[in-house]
């Protein structure tokens, strides 16, 4: 189960870690400080093939593989959470169609979004079914060769900004977790449908959240992917796959965190020397070391489980999702506690990363619900 | 009980890191998950609570019976009458066992890994020839002896002397918390034969029936009951140069070396012993909990809330976590890259993941937890010298730290 990256993604790894150092830390604070989406960063992605790491090659893309998505999104999560979730959300965006679309589907959508010309949301929560996707209220009534959707979402991440959004809603208002569909649509020419930004939030401030508002949307049947009543099934199947990328995103903002806090602990002087030569701040940094190795481990692995179409995905997606969201909250906590008042203070990019971390143990299934997830899995023998 | 260690100078870490070789694996080991898991199930399982009440033979009987299915030599290359297994081989062995018992877990592991490894390693080809064969076939048990009554995370301290007699050396000292203490027929013993410090010291190989060699009584443990731990006298021991292990000065450097590795045995142990609470607490609940009809999202959703499954997925995500820096570290040392830094994250991570498991699921399986003998109490006794042993923890986060700080 030990996971060695291999020299394709060794490679990967190099080129996204100096792109992310070079062209998008400069640029984390002022996006956190602004909280405007960073189309620059949509723009950097286009032009170094970035939007293409989620998708197989014979769609455009030039992996597929979720180890190697998921080491990239570390790498830009190092430096900016809000641009990792960007590269996050395509894959989230593309995964329903990815694994429940057809053939013609797939070449129809994926080349778009591996390409980065369109952008990918998925909007699943509802404000009354957050933690319980099945209580959804979203209606997709079928009319001849359409359906009329009507309903809302929220708390979609770049729900303002993206061209194709892969929708839920519900066909049968009687049977409940059976009775859910999946669409895709067209928002920048779906009559009815609109978005509103969502302002405010803690932390990764520069990512678009919206609220979605379906008000008679027509979607053709050739956007319905999957049959009538497996989109929930195809909800499930797809935190499989997202729920080990907000690891990565949490495992980057971990290791951020702590690369910074290293390296203020041997500059910063006190007492006549650096602080690093304290034991009790030496303690602090080993934990926090442990613990984002840990989330970097169960990550790697959740991963690799994917690559390998094993059938155990569920269970550890959930486990990395807790193990690196938790890590990364404390890490960055300490972190902050490294640098002291220096670390509460938006000079220095601790308190930033504190406030993107605490997302990670909130969305794609709140930690508590992760829990009970892995728990299922034990009891169920 | 081997405890306390400093850590390896970055010079020795460098050097110990290249000589590290992957030994070939034997067609033996296809199999070796079944044979580990029938060892587990017909030998280790059966005498698992007789071994946490104290009782037993100290582990002689588990060491015979594992070289009679041909695996008390796990980490000794084939030529050598072992199996030839890697470091992952050994983390998983260990944590099946510790799984059932981490009494007999800690017997093994010291007997497979800390005792034997420094041979394999360090040994010339004659005292190959002559120690490794007993040892793989489990005629022979080891042990290890580093630390000493006044000297544990500053081992480098260290005082039993071995000094010049005819040709070879006469030991004299006392050494402390030995694992294996009192039923060990061969030690891997740390004596001075120089200055002060690390580089006056050398390795020796000990057998029981030297005269002067006297075990003390087992001490009464907080847990691992099965385990014999004793005070080793060494009172004027005739050793001969024959029985130095690698050259004079070089002893620290062997027991680095063998702490290092030492570590991914006591991480898979912690991990088992972790996985056996969890099993214990997952037991106890499935009796309590109602599972609805439905499908894994009812089941959810209906469960949501419950304090108690709340708690044990994030045990269990814990202990995942654990298994994968120890498999993560076990495959950095079969691969020869420096692993000072993963063996001591995994150490740290792991033990005291099983600690926070154990007494998680003593909370979660009271009131019968409360009994001096249940599967959760046992195990957050046996978890709490994972956390001293082998490097305190505390000595774990100042190797991790001076890693980190390092660069």
């Amino acid at each position: 189960m030990d996971v060695r990256l291999n020299e394709e993604q060794l490679m990967i790894q190099q080129t996204v870690r100096e792109l992310a150092r070079d062209k998008i830390g400069p640029r984390a604070a002022e996006i956190d400080e602004t909280a405007e989406f960073p189309w620059d960063v949509v723009e950097l992605f286009r032009k170094h093939d970035i939007f293409a790491l989620p998708f197989p090659p014979e769609y455009g893309g030039l992996s597929g593989s979720a180890l190697t998505l998921n080491v990239a999104i570390e790498e830009i999560a190092k430096v900016c959470a809000t641009s990792a979730l960007i590269l996050a959300v395509q894959a989230l965006g593309g995964y329903p169609i990815m694994l429940a679309g057809s053939d013609e589907q797939k070449a129809r959508w994926l080349p778009d979004l591996a390409s980065g010309r369109k952008l990918a949301a998925y909007a699943l929560t509802e404000p009354g079914a957050g933690s319980d996707p099945a209580a959804m209220q979203t209606r997709a009534v079928r009319q001849g060769d359409e359906y009329v959707i009507n309903g809302s979402k929220i708390w979609i991440t770049d729900g303002g900004v993206a061209d194709s959004i892969v929708v839920f809603a519900r066909t049968d208002p009687n049977a409940k977790t059976r009775g859910i569909s999946a669409f895709v649509i067209d928002a920048k020419n779906s009559p009815g449908f609109t978005a509103s930004t969502i302002h405010g939030k803690l932390g990764i401030r520069g990512s678009n959240t919206a609220e979605l508002h379906f008000d008679d949307v027509r979607v053709p049947v050739e956007n319905r992917i999957g049959a009538e009543g497996e989109g929930f099934k195809i909800a499930l199947r797809v935190l499989d796959r997202s729920r080990p990328g907000v690891a990565a995103q949490a495992l980057g903002i971990a290791q951020g965190a702590l690369d910074y806090a290293v390296g203020y602990a041997k500059e910063r002087k006190q007492f006549g020397k650096a602080i690093a030569e304290f034991q009790g701040i030496q303690f602090m940094l080993a934990d926090m070391e442990a613990q984002t190795a840990a989330a970097r481990a169960v990550v790697y692995h959740a991963s690799e489980l994917i690559d390998r179409h094993s059938p155990d995905v569920a269970h550890h997606a959930a486990i990395c999702k807790l193990i690196a969201g938790d890590a990364a909250m404390k890490v960055t906590t300490d972190a902050v506690q490294v640098l002291g008042g220096y670390g509460y203070v938006r000079e220095y990019p601790v308190e930033r990363m504190m406030r993107d971390a605490k997302i990670t143990q909130i969305y794609e299934g709140t930690n508590q619900i992760q829990r009970v997830v892995i728990a299922r899995h034990l009891l169920k023998d | 009980m081997q405890r306390g260690s400093a850590a390896a100078s970055p010079r020795v870490r460098r050097r110990l890191s290249t000589s590290a070789e992957t030994p070939p694996r034997t067609a033996a080991l296809d199999d070796l998950s079944e044979r580990v898991a029938a060892y587990v199930s017909e030998v280790v399982a059966p005498q698992a609570a007789a071994m946490a009440a104290g009782d037993g033979d100290g582990g002689r009987g588990h060491v015979t019976e594992l070289g009679r299915r041909g695996l008390a030599g796990l980490l000794v290359p084939a030529d050598y009458g072992g199996a030839g297994g890697d470091h992952r081989d050994f983390a998983g062995f260990v944590e099946a066992v510790a799984t059932e018992c981490a009494s007999a877990a800690v017997i093994l592991d010291v007997h497979l890994s800390v005792a034997t490894e420094p041979i394999v390693r360090f040994g010339s080809d004659e005292q190959k020839r002559r120690l490794l064969p007993r040892l793989a076939r489990g005629e022979w048990i080891g042990a290890f002896a580093l630390s000493e009554p006044g000297s544990g995370s500053d081992a480098a301290s260290l005082q039993t002397r071995a000094e010049p007699h005819r040709g070879g050396y006469r030991l004299h000292g006392s050494k402390m918390w030995i694992t294996n203490g009192d039923i060990a027929d061969v030690y891997v013993v740390m004596a001075r034969t120089g200055d002060a410090g690390a580089r006056g010291i050398s390795a020796f190989i000990v057998e029981r029936t030297m005269p002067g060699v006297t075990p003390g009584r087992p001490l009464h443990k907080l847990g691992l009951r099965g385990s014999r731990t004793t005070e080793l006298l060494l009172d004027g021991v005739a050793v001969p140069e024959a029985n130095r292990l690698g050259a004079e000065g070089r002893g620290f450097a062997v027991a680095m070396a063998a702490l290092d590795s030492g570590r991914i045995g006591i991480s898979a142990q912690a991990v088992g012993i972790a996985e056996g609470a969890l099993r214990a607490a997952a037991g106890h609940l499935r009796a309590l909990v109602q599972v609805p009809a439905g499908g894994d999202a009812e089941w959810v959703t209906a469960a949501t809330g419950s304090a108690a499954l709340d708690q044990l997925g994030g045990m269990a995500a814990s202990v995942a976590a654990a298994r994968a820096l120890t498999m993560h570290a076990a495959a950095m040392c079969d691969a020869g890259e420096p692993m000072t830094r993963d063996a001591s994250i995994a150490k740290l991570y792991a033990t005291d993941t099983a600690v926070a498991v154990a007494h998680a699921a003593v909370e979660l399986c009271a009131p019968e937890s409360a009994m001096d003998i249940h599967p959760a109490s046992t195990r957050l006794r046996d978890a709490k010298a994972c956390q001293i042993y082998e490097g305190t923890n505390q000595v774990q986060r100042l190797v991790i730290a001076r890693e980190l700080l390092r660069d």
